[in-house]
């Protein structure tokens, strides 16, 4: 028996996502002394598959094919319950990334497989039960779920699991599905992607800020911060609501729920709907000049005073250690 | 045109969130439930292509009696009836299954639902519809057009979007974006009341997954306070204690 994963790519670049789906995959077929089988769709270069043995995989199926370059969301879930069936894959595992939450419902339906979505913690496997945690209530609380299925499902969520390496030798296998007309229903007009900038969901540290930046003309300095330390940028709800950030960068329990190594809180009050979204965060450092904000209480470092202070003097104590 | 709604009953943001039974439960003592905001959006969507006639729409719930007052909400804003699938709503696959049951029946040419539940964070309900139904579906959306037969999409992508055509029928979970949220006006409460709300029973589904226990997250500790004119010594906590940089 088998595992598979699949692995997404951005213009022919495995996602770290990807490699976190393959560590996680890796941990649990160790635990079952099986195999794990990789599949890419989409148009990537051989030595960019062979990453995926780095981490544990010994095939990966490949499938290319121009009408499969980009997403499409019927068409890959129905290339990924196929190559399960033919490879007798008894779990599949996929990110929880956009495209991924439209993928794994559609999977385990056509497998009849239970699905763990947004898995935070490797199965506790007991027979046929498998525990598998995640989080619930927007962060405020953790559910253990019991997929009772023979076969398994699992999206795990960006960031929860540590790619670790584990070399094996890979074998690359060209796959040609068939594939329905009817399963290439929706048609891709354009991608727009800012390639300057760090994707939120699944940035390793994020710089956010809130109303306590005053407007949108003072934000240069919440870029520049970001940009020191290759952060993604964020915002409060009444920030994006105001149109001085786009909504995408909206966090919270209405917006994007984010868990970065890093989380960095400038002029947010801390909100209940607000941490909900962010305080799975590893580490949280807040900048308030209020020394009540609620915000300092789900802290682990803060400094109380003027961002507009605070801020640049950052900035610059970044900058020195970076160049040390 | 027919447009159905997926509504979900969800504890109102500010909520403790506790447990019972042994932490096998949701403790729903003393707390105000709500429509779960994003199919706020759904709805304010579906109400704002119908403008007074272009479509029927129709909301659905899965859950059980308490969840009429949400219900109700719904057809305030502005919704021509309501049908409740009654049973509490175990999973994700159970609750899209009573939907795609239910859609089977009525030929719908849009399904709306949320991007994901504030409660159960799934985002799983509309890619199961779909999948049940054999329709497309777009899991997160941002802009949504329909120009005859043709939805035109902006699906949410790591760090952009994308721009999607689609012929209907469709599901789509929205996000924030797709319209202004409406907020029912008394002319709306009053009617709501004498719109239709059809009750039908659940059909039966295997259970694939179960939650058999939940926890709180651990509190962090005490917050470590930097003097603002040390802010080196953040630097250095971050790079020595907290390993994050
Ligand atoms: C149903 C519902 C859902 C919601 N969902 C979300 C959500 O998903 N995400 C979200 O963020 N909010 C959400 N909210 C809103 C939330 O309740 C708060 O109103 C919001 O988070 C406050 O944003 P803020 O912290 O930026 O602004 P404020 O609360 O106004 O806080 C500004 C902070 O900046 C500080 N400040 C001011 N000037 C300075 C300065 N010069 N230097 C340093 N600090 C300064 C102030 O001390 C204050 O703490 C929701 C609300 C509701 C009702
Ligand atoms: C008493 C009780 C017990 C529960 N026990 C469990 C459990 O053991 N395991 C478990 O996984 N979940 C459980 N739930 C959660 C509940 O079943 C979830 O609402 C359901 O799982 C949907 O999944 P989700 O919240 O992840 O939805 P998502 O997939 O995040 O929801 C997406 C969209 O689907 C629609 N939708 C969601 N729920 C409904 C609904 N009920 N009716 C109509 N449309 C809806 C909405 O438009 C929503 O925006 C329980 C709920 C209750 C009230």
């Amino acid at each position: 028996m088998s595992i598979l994963v699949y692995i997404e790519n951005v213009e022919g670049n495995f996602k770290k996502s990807g490699f976190e789906a393959l560590s996680y995959a890796k941990a649990i077929a160790d635990t079952l002394q099986q195999e794990v089988y990789a599949l890419s769709i989409g148009n990537v270069e051989n030595t960019e598959l062979e990453k995926a043995g780095k981490y544990g995989a010994s095939k990966i199926i490949n499938v290319q094919q121009e009408q499969l370059k980009n997403f499409v969301n019927q068409a890959y879930a129905s290339i990924i319950a196929d190559i399960a069936k033919s490879t007798g894959a008894s779990t599949i595992i996929l990110s929880n990334s956009f495209s991924g939450k439209g993928l794994a419902p559609r999977v385990a339906t056509k497998l009849n497989a239970g699905l763990a979505d947004a898995a935070t913690s490797l199965p506790i496997i007991e027979g046929e039960t498998w525990k598998i945690k995640k989080t619930v209530f927007s962060s405020k609380a953790i559910a253990t779920i019991d997929l009772l299925s023979p076969l398994k499902v699992i999206s795990l969520a960006p960031n929860a699991y540590e790619p670790s390496e584990s070399p094996s030798d890979i074998q690359i296998e060209n796959y040609t599905p068939k594939i329905e007309q009817s399963d290439f229903s929706t048609i891709i007009k354009e991608i727009v992607r800012a390639t300057d900038k760090v994707s939120l969901p699944e940035a390793d540290i994020v710089v956010s800020a809130g109303r306590g930046m005053k407007g949108p003309e003072h934000w240069g300095l919440v870029e520049e911060l970001a940009d020191v330390l290759g952060a993604a940028t964020a915002c409060s709800k009444p920030v994006s609501d105001a149109g001085w950030r786009p909504h995408e960068e909206h966090v919270g329990q209405t917006g994007l729920a984010v868990s970065p190594n890093l989380y960095i809180a400038i002029g947010i009050s801390g909100a209940i709907q607000h941490l909900a979204g962010v305080s799975s965060s590893k580490t949280i450092v807040v900048i308030n000049k209020d020394p009540e904000a609620p915000f300092f209480k789900v802290a682990d470092y803060g400094i109380v005073g003027d961002a507009f202070e605070i801020v640049p003097q950052l900035i610059e104590a970044l900058k020195r250690y970076k160049s040390n | 045109m027919k447009i159905l709604v997926c509504i979900s009953n969800v504890p109102d943001t500010t909520s403790k969130i506790t447990f019972t039974d042994n932490n096998t439960a949701f403790n729903s003592n003393g707390i105000q439930y709500i429509i779960n905001p994003y199919d706020e959006l759904a709805l304010s969507k579906a109400v704002e292509l119908a403008d007074g006639g272009k479509a029927n729409v129709t909301v659905i719930h899965v859950g059980d009696v308490a969840s009429e007052p949400t219900i109700r909400k719904a057809l305030a804003v502005g919704a021509d009836q309501a049908v409740r699938i009654d049973a509490p709503p175990r999973d994700a696959w159970f609750v899209a299954n009573q939907i795609a049951t239910y859609a089977k029946t009525e030929n719908f040419d849009l399904i709306l639902t949320g991007r994901e539940s504030i409660d159960y964070n799934g985002a799983q309900v509309q890619a199961y519809i779909a999948e049940l139904l054999q329709i497309p579906s777009v899991s997160i959306a941002k802009r949504i057009e329909i120009n005859g037969n043709e939805a035109t999409i902006d699906r949410e992508i790591e760090g952009g979007k994308e721009v999607l055509t689609v012929n209907l029928p469709v599901v789509i979970g929205t996000a924030e974006g797709v319209a202004e949220v409406k907020i029912p006006n008394m002319r709306g409460i009053m009617g709501a009341r004498s719109k239709p709300l059809t009750v039908l029973p659940a059909v039966d589904v295997p259970a694939l997954s179960t939650i058999s226990n939940y926890e709180t997250p651990t509190p962090r500790g005490a917050v470590t306070l930097i003097d603002k004119d040390n802010i080196n010594k953040l630097v250095e906590l971050l790079h020595t204690e907290a390993k994050v940089i």
